[in-house]
Formats: structure tokens, C-alpha cells, sequence
């Protein structure tokens, strides 16, 4: 039944993708979600992983408690840290949202990794997510699905072509 | 220069890192748990060395097989969501850029996770990459081997996750080897296919390739 839910929501989700308010938020805080994709996977690949900005409006912090989605068996935080000098991931259990902060997950830095991938992700179909923050409750986002290694959303990838363009 | 020092030193002090988490209790039977701790003083410590693994294709690759040849190796696993095909994705677009260039170089994809990453994994996985990446798998022995000649770091840890998935945690870097075999250089897999394409003309001139 809830997963029911998270489908309907996906699809009502992918219905609005074409228009321009990307950003999703919850009434309830102001906390603001921004730009949400996900990564094609490899073929056979049981992981996968996604990538968002976060943004707390409110006076008040916020912490990113977990994420859920019904195309995975679990969704963790990573997040990049140096040990002597060398980068590597590890795994965050919540993600601490300071009055104004903002929280980039991007490829090869802070991640979402989607564990135990009950289907592999297409390009050009939609990951639906549900954010559970301690203060602003549940956040539904719904992320289109880019390319395998892609680097950014694609929409995002145009708007910086654009402006090369102008220069 | 300045750049290159920073990375080896960087290499040389603790080498790539890498870890193994394992995300629930359920799963094979033995677990790798390696630390190979820095040898010698920064700059001096060398990195590479024989080693015989299997392509994707079925063919056995060692050390000698693309001797007159650069070859750039990136070390990942097929469980890997996030590094490792941001740096693949890179490689393929350095490849591209590289043009006639990259003829002088054999591109390596090596599993550190051979138990999973078996031959016919590792063909599908790096079907969406530049096709002129060969994955490299091999025994447990024969990746042990390359990890500790590669410095690589890497150790077992349990998570308090639910999942039955393990999942490899490490450093992400690209090494270059000279055409004699010669460790050169690295560069972060975070590198962009430009910046790793002018990294490597910029190696393979100075060298007089």
C-alpha cells in the first residue's frame, strides 16, 4: 500500500518534471529540497546513488534523519573525509541542517547510496524519495533519472551550456 | 609541479585508502581486512610491480602484457554507486579527448572486490564506459597482490546498517605507469575527463612520449 503511494506520487511527480519548480518543499518548514536526480546504473549494478541540494530557510536547524525509497532496500548518507591527507566516503547516519545551510550531494563528494537496488535505473525514468527530517517531517521528491556517470541534471548541464554560449 | 609534489607526498604519506563495510552480518564467510601501512619516506616508496589478472574478454593481463605502452589504472568495484563511475565517466571522456593519443595508452579497470566482481559482472558494468577500459579481476591472492603493490588501503568494518549488502569504501585515484612499468604519477578520479586528458599529454611530454 505504501508503496503504492510512493508509485502515485512518483507518477504525479514525473507529470510535473517538465515544468520549472524543481524545488520541492514541505509545507510544515522551510526546509527546501533542490534539483533531485539520480544516476543510471551499470548493468547488474545493486547500487545506486542520488544526488539533491538541501536547503534550511527556517531559524531553526533541521537534521536529515533517513531516506526511503521503493526501489531500494535502503538509502544511506555518504559523505567524502580525509584520513591523513586521502579522501574517502563514509557513511553519515543523519545530515545536520544549520539554520541557512546548504547541503550539496554531488558525484564523488556527499551521496545518497541507494543499497540493494530492487531495479535497475533507467535514464529518463523517475526515482521517487521520501525525506524524513526531524523538524519538517516527510518530503516527497521525485528524480529524474540521468545518464550512467553522468555528472550533473541534465536540465542543469543546458543551463551552463547556455551561458557558455553567451560569453 | 607543485601540484604533482602534493600528490605524491599525499600518496607516499598514506596511500590510497580504501576500506570494506560491511552493511549487515549475513555474508561471506571470510572478510578481507588488510592495513598496509606507508613504506619507506615519502617520494621514495614504490609503487607497482608484477602482478597476472584476468580481462573481461577471458584474457590473462599481467604486468608485462602492455609494456611499451602507458597505462592508467583505476582501482574501483562494480558495488561502487558514486566514485567509481564518476571516474570512469571522466576516463571515458579523457579518452575521447586524448584523440589519437590515447593509441599510447591502455586504460585499466581493476576490482579491489573480486568475489563479486567476477569477469561477467565486470562486462556489464562497464558496457555504459568508454570501451577501450579493460576490467581486470582476478583471485583473491592476485588482487591481494596488486592491492599491497598499489599501497591501497583497505579493511573490513562492520556497519550497524540492515542491509545483507557490503560495500567497499575507498579512495578514488587514477594512477599512471609509464610505458617501462614506472609508477608517475596520480590524479583524483574527481578530475574531469579535460583535466585528466591534459594531465596525461602533460606526463606523457615531459617524458619525451
Amino acid at each position: 500500500m505504501r508503496r503504492m503511494a510512493h508509485l502515485i506520487t512518483a507518477l504525479l511527480g514525473a507529470l510535473c518534471l517538465g515544468g520549472e519548480p524543481h524545488a520541492q518543499t514541505s509545507a510544515a518548514s522551510m526546509v527546501v529540497v533542490q534539483q533531485p536526480w539520480a544516476r543510471a546504473t551499470p548493468g547488474g549494478a545493486k547500487t545506486g546513488a542520488a544526488y539533491m541540494t538541501l536547503i534550511n530557510n527556517g531559524a531553526s536547524a533541521d537534521r536529515l534523519l533517513s531516506a526511503t525509497t521503493p526501489l531500494a532496500d535502503q538509502v544511506q548518507f555518504h559523505k567524502e573525509t580525509e584520513d591523513n591527507g586521502v579522501s574517502r566516503m563514509r557513511e553519515v547516519r543523519n545530515v545536520e541542517l544549520e539554520p541557512g545551510a546548504k547541503i550539496v550531494f554531488k558525484p564523488g563528494e556527499m551521496h545518497m547510496m541507494l543499497v540493494g537496488l530492487k531495479q535497475p535505473l533507467i535514464e529518463g525514468q523517475a526515482l521517487p524519495l521520501t525525506l524524513q527530517f526531524e523538524r519538517a517531517g516527510n518530503i516527497d521528491v521525485t528524480m529524474p533519472i540521468e545518464k550512467v556517470g553522468a555528472m550533473h541534471r541534465e536540465d542543469i548541464g543546458m543551463m551552463m551550456h547556455d551561458s557558455d554560449h553567451m560569453k | 609541479m607543485n601540484g604533482r609534489t602534493n600528490r605524491l607526498i599525499m600518496i607516499a604519506l598514506t596511500f590510497a585508502a580504501g576500506g570494506i563495510l560491511l552493511v549487515g552480518g549475513v555474508l561471506l564467510g571470510t572478510f578481507l581486512q588488510m592495513r598496509i601501512l606507508t613504506e619507506g619516506t615519502p617520494g621514495t616508496a614504490t609503487i607497482g610491480g608484477p602482478f597476472t589478472l584476468v580481462a573481461t574478454d577471458g584474457q590473462k593481463v599481467s604486468d608485462q602484457t602492455y609494456r611499451g605502452k602507458w597505462v592508467l589504472i583505476y582501482f574501483g568495484y562494480t558495488y561502487c554507486p558514486d566514485a567509481c563511475p564518476t571516474a570512469l565517466n571522466n576516463i571515458s571522456v579523457a579518452l575521447e579527448k586524448l584523440g589519437p593519443d590515447a593509441g599510447k595508452l591502455q586504460t585499466f579497470f581493476v576490482t579491489v572486490d573480486p568475489q563479486r566482481d567476477t569477469q561477467e559482472v565486470m562486462t556489464d558494468y562497464l558496457k555504459p564506459f568508454d570501451s577501450r577500459i579493460l576490467g581486470l579481476t582476478g583471485t583473491k591472492a592476485q588482487i591481494d597482490d596488486v592491492i599491497k603493490e598499489f599501497h591501497l588501503y583497505a579493511s573490513a568494518e562492520k556497519s550497524e546498517g540492515h542491509g545483507n549488502d557490503y560495500y567497499v569504501s575507498h579512495s578514488s585515484y587514477i594512477y599512471l605507469m609509464d610505458p617501462h612499468g614506472s609508477f608517475v604519477d596520480v590524479i583524483h578520479g574527481n578530475a574531469v575527463g579535460d583535466e585528466i586528458a591534459i594531465w596525461v599529454r602533460k606526463v606523457m611530454r615531459d617524458a619525451g612520449s
